[in-house]
C-alpha cells in the first residue's frame, strides 16, 4: 500500500498543489476583476493562450491530486476498517479522478483548438 | 478491535467543539463538496468554450435564479476551503500555533467567509 501517493509524499502533494491552487485562485481573481467583461472570442483567446491554458491544466492536475489526497484521508478515517470495503472506496476514487482527468483534457484541447 | 476500555463519547449534538475545531471539520466538509460538485463546473467551462451560444446560455443561467444560490454555494465552500487551508499552510510553517493566535485565525477564516458572502451580495 505504500506504493501509491499515502505518508509523506502524499503529504506534501497535498501541500504543494494547495500551494499552486492558492497562487493560481488569486490570479484568476485579479485578471478577472480587470478583464471583464468578456465576449465569447475574447473567452476564446484567453484560454488559447499557451501560458493560460497550460496554467489552467496545471490547476486541475494540482485539483485531481489534491482531492485524491483529500478524499482518501476521508475514506481512511469514516469508512470502517474492512479492507475490502476501503479498497473498492479507493478504486472507485482513483477510477472518477482518472475519468475527470480525462475529460479535463479534452476541454483543455478543445479550448486550444482553432 | 478494542485496543482499550477508555470511553468513547460520539454523541455528535452534545459534543462541544471550539472555534478551532469547527473550522477543521468545516475544512474537511467543503473539501467533500467541492469534490462532489466539481463536474458541475467543468461542464459549465466546456459549454462555454464549445460555442457561442453555449457561452450565452451558461452566462444566462448563472446569472438567472436558483443557480446564483448554488454559485454562492460553491463560492463560499471553495473560500472557506481555501482561507482554512492557507490557515492550514501557516500553521505548518510553524506561524500561529499558540492557541491565542489560531483562535484569532479561526476568526479572521470566518471573517473571509462572511466577506465572499458580502462579495456575493453586491454582485446581485
Amino acid at each position: 500500500m505504500n506504493s501509491s501517493l499515502s505518508g509523506l509524499p502524499a503529504w506534501l502533494v497535498q501541500r504543494l498543489s494547495a500551494l499552486y491552487m492558492t497562487l493560481f485562485t488569486l490570479f484568476a481573481v485579479v485578471g478577472g476583476w480587470l478583464a471583464a467583461p468578456l465576449d465569447y472570442p475574447a473567452w476564446r483567446a484567453l484560454f488559447a493562450h499557451p501560458l493560460v491554458s497550460i496554467a489552467t491544466a496545471m490547476f486541475f492536475i494540482s485539483l485531481l491530486l489534491h482531492a485524491w489526497v483529500g478524499m482518501r484521508d476521508l475514506i481512511l478515517d469514516y469508512a470502517g476498517r474492512s479492507p475490502a470495503i476501503r479498497l473498492m472506496l479507493l478504486a472507485l476514487l482513483g477510477g472518477w479522478l482518472i475519468a475527470l482527468g480525462l475529460w479535463l483534457a479534452r476541454i483543455v484541447l478543445l479550448g486550444v483548438a482553432p | 478491535m478494542q485496543t482499550s476500555n477508555r470511553p468513547v463519547f460520539l454523541h455528535l449534538l452534545q459534543i462541544h467543539l471550539p472555534l478551532t475545531g469547527w473550522i477543521s471539520i468545516l475544512h474537511r466538509i467543503t473539501g467533500a463538496l467541492l469534490f462532489l460538485l466539481l463536474p458541475l463546473p467543468l461542464y459549465l467551462w466546456q459549454r462555454s468554450l464549445e460555442s457561442e451560444t453555449g457561452y450565452a446560455q451558461v452566462l444566462d443561467w448563472l446569472e438567472s435564479w436558483p443557480p446564483r444560490l448554488l454559485v454562492l454555494l460553491l463560492l463560499w465552500w471553495f473560500a472557506h476551503h481555501l482561507f482554512a487551508g492557507i490557515r492550514y499552510l501557516l500553521l505548518d510553517l510553524d506561524y500561529g500555533v499558540d492557541l491565542a493566535q489560531a483562535r484569532v485565525s479561526a476568526r479572521l477564516v470566518l471573517l473571509g467567509d462572511a466577506l465572499v458572502l458580502l462579495i456575493w451580495l453586491w454582485w446581485l
